[in-house]
């Protein structure tokens, strides 16, 4: 009941800023809040199921967005011949190094062990900078205005989606394999550090996805609205609905896209749902509750905390696979850790973790108050200066800082609600 | 010849940089490190609280700067540090008795109060946003050098300068001096070590009669006082900016686990392992190599491991190689 009512409060919510302000902006809050819900749901997976503290969510939304220009742009076949195949023996060759110290390590002890690794490390790394350096100098040279990187595989954009989660989910693996099992302290503070490690990646391999000079114009699984405009049949039927051309198209295209992350959400949200029911959620819970105990039963913990890791970030990279798609560009700059990370968890520790429906309200309902706090604090704000002179220095500054304000709010938000519910406004059963 | 204009170009580009890095890092792990070990939980807004107390302090300078007072040569935000303290002091307090206390009571489990910092690091954030704005701000003024590049070629007549910059020397002087104070505060005072007993066993210290809430008050201007301190060593370094300090946290918790977490002495060699390891894996070693090397074997590429944009990627290799093969961190942790 109390889910029933929360879900038509937030549906309140946005339907007001509809009729208020615009069904555009509305349908934008919608469209962000639905992606928000799937990202929320991972690290719910993670935090609510099993206790992980995941802060690196940033890195794994990168890599799904990552994963659509891979997968969606047309390959670049100059840069291919240029320095195609010299990347890809490089990236071989520096996984075989890694491979081969790590091999070493294991097959010699003594002495000679540190120092032996150290030195296939070094050589390793010599012949690794000697091949990549020089394809990466060429690809980046081909046409720099447009181009200067490979390119993707040219194939539609809806396959990026779920290879953005197996891009994610293999990261995951990796710091998953070392930083699982220590204290959980560290698993936070290596996940902060590989987020910054992939948007570092992001920015500066250019060959890879173009760096700060961003790729724009990725495809889109939904009609453009020029093109819309343009046709008559569309523009004929939007007039039944008293709609002009323009105002349909951007509404018609938002919808699309809404339904798909809504067919997303959909599978994901029914999925998470049978999986908390399932003997495995009892055992997660079991194991997130006392470790020891689960262990005891014999419970392989680390494996089964690998497992909802990886699960988890994989969610969060098919969520920056969708955010990626929606904006139609990749710009590595625009990556923050407040905004990726740390808002997300605002979303599951407001919502209620441990119980999915919760995350996707918290998801719903954070983003909506993260885009709307702006005017209203702008509005908040014009009253306070309404009675200071105009062009007096605090008033400007005032007005300036409203910009700033959601910050602030999201934390007071935060701690009101780590205060006065403890376990969420949907708390888990 | 060589080699001496080789080791000069080593300094002027590595170890003095690093050098003062080091000692900026240290500060801000010591910070993290003494909070874990007493209130025992990782917290997320140090990196904030850093940000306030420079913040506090820059807005000071400026005041000062307009009444026309100047420290001579030093930059004027020496003077205006204990107002800095005083800002983030009272700020902490405030989180401390509005915030954290509900939490201690209820003996909440670390990763709550983990996730309470998160809050608060939100909530300094916006603050700092707010009142000075995101912006790049540099508030060093007085004498840039103690020693230029050229004045050092004119000196000893080598080819390489080596320049020395004030905010380098007062770094590291500083660091040396609330060093010093912090460890003979907690060795020798009877607070210090009621401090440690509390921090090695908590039932033990409130069974002999140590109270908490003391404790916890000192730790809190302990901890505020070095992050304003490192921060505005960090601001006068380089410059002050909202996000750059955030982003601080990374480094400094990388710092603080590497020494062993809850042992200042960990923080401070964390802190230089970091910086050094930072600073020599992003410079370009070409001209120090040419310089040893004999001809022959001269470099033709810049001999730079990493860019300088992958600096955070050297202090979590750093961290991983370190909790892959010494959990607990280079000094044993846990304990102060």
């Amino acid at each position: 009941m109390k889910t029933v009512l929360l879900f038509a409060a937030v549906a309140g919510l946005i339907l007001g800023t509809g009729f208020l302000q615009s069904w555009n902006s509305a349908l934008l809050i919608l469209n962000m809040g639905l992606i928000s819900a799937v990202m929320a749901l991972g690290v719910n997976l993670q935090w609510g199921l099993a206790g992980l503290f995941n802060v690196g969510i940033m890195g794994f939304v990168t890599l799904g967005g990552l994963a659509v220009v891979l997968i969606s742009m047309p390959p670049v076949s100059a840069a291919w011949q240029a320095g195609g195949g010299g990347i890809l023996l490089g990236l071989v060759l520096g996984a075989a190094t890694i491979v081969a110290a790590v091999l070493f390590w294991a097959r010699t002890s003594g002495k000679l062990r540190g120092w032996g690794t150290a030195g296939v490390l070094l050589v390793g790394m010599i012949i690794y900078r000697m091949v990549l350096d020089p394809s990466v100098e060429a690809v980046e040279a081909v046409d720099p205005a447009l181009a200067g990187y490979l390119g993707g595989l040219g194939l539609p954009v809806l396959l990026a989606w779920p290879v953005g989660g197996l891009l994610a989910a293999g990261a995951a693996y990796v710091i998953g394999k070392t930083a699982l099992g220590l204290r959980s302290d560290y698993l936070a503070i290596a996940t902060l550090g590989i987020a910054e490690i992939v948007i570092a990646i992001l920015k500066n391999e250019d060959w890879l996805a173009r760096g700060v000079k961003n790729v724009i114009g990725l495809p889109r699984p939904v009609p453009y609205e020029v093109d819309l405009q343009n046709d008559p049949a569309f523009v004929e039927r939007a007039a039944g609905f008293g709609l002009d051309g323009t105002t349909a198209s951007t509404i018609y295209v938002k919808v699309e896209y809404g339904l798909l992350f809504a067919a997303v959400l959909i599978v994901l949200l029914v999925l998470s749902q049978l999986a908390l029911k399932s003997p495995w959620g009892r055992m997660m819970r079991a194991i997130r509750d006392n470790e020891t105990a689960a262990r005891a039963m014999g419970k392989d913990v680390t494996a089964r905390h690998l497992q909802v890791f990886v699960l988890g970030s994989a969610i969060c990279g098919i969520a920056g696979a969708m955010m990626t798609t929606l904006d139609g560009q990749l710009t590595p700059g625009s990556y923050q850790p407040l905004r990726y990370t740390f808002l997300i968890w605002v979303m599951v520790i407001v919502g209620g973790s441990g119980n999915n429906l919760g995350a996707v309200l918290g998801g719903f309902l954070i983003w909506f108050l993260w885009v709307q706090v702006e005017p209203i604090g702008h509005m908040l704000m014009s009253l306070i200066t309404a009675g200071m002179t105009d062009g007096s220095w605090l008033k400007a500054h005032l007005l300036d800082s409203v910009q700033h304000m959601r910050l602030l709010t999201m934390g007071i938000i935060l701690l009101l609600v780590l205060r006065l519910y403890p376990r969420g406004l949907l708390p888990e059963r | 010849m060589d080699l001496l204009n080789g080791f000069v170009a080593l300094a002027n580009f590595v170890l003095i940089p690093a050098i003062a890095y080091g000692s900026q890092l240290a500060l801000g792990a010591l910070g993290v490190t003494l909070i874990y070990g007493i209130l025992r939980f990782s917290n997320f807004a140090h990196g904030d609280t850093m940000a306030v107390g420079t913040m506090v302090t820059v807005l000071a300078t400026w005041g000062l700067q307009a009444m026309g007072v100047s420290f001579g040569p030093l930059p004027t935000a020496l003077l205006a540090i204990p107002i800095g303290i005083l800002g983030a002091t009272a700020l902490v307090l405030l989180t401390d008795k509005y915030v954290y206390k509900f939490y201690r009571a209820q003996k909440a489990k670390p990763v709550i109060l983990v996730i309470v910092s998160m809050g608060v690091m939100f909530i300094y954030n916006g603050l700092t946003r707010i009142i000075i704005g995101p912006d790049d701000y540099r508030f060093a003024d007085g004498e840039r050098f103690v020693i230029s590049a050229r004045t050092f070629r004119d000196m000893t007549g080598l080819e390489e300068g080596l320049a020395l910059r004030t905010t380098q020397v007062i770094t590291v002087v500083t660091a040396i001096a609330v060093v010093a104070a912090l460890f003979w505060f907690l060795n020798k005072t009877r607070t210090g070590k009621s401090m440690r007993a509390f921090s090695d066993n908590e039932d033990l210290a409130l069974l002999s009669g140590i109270n908490p809430e003391r404790v916890v008050l000192v730790t809190w201007l302990i901890v505020a006082s070095l992050a304003t301190v490192a921060g505005v060593l960090y601001g006068l370094d380089k410059s002050f900016k909202a996000f750059t300090y955030f982003q601080l946290l990374l480094p400094i918790f990388a710092a603080a686990i590497v020494g062993g977490l809850g042992n200042p002495l960990g923080a401070i060699a964390g802190g230089f392992v970091i910086a050094f390891s930072e600073v020599g894996i992003t410079y370009a070693w070409k001209k120090v190599l040419t310089y040893v090397l004999p001809p022959a074997l001269e470099p033709d590429g810049l001999v730079q491991i990493l860019s300088t944009e992958y600096k955070f990627a050297v202090s979590f290799v750093i961290l991983v190689i370190v909790l892959l093969f010494r959990p607990t961190g280079l000094f044993r942790g846990k304990s102060l």
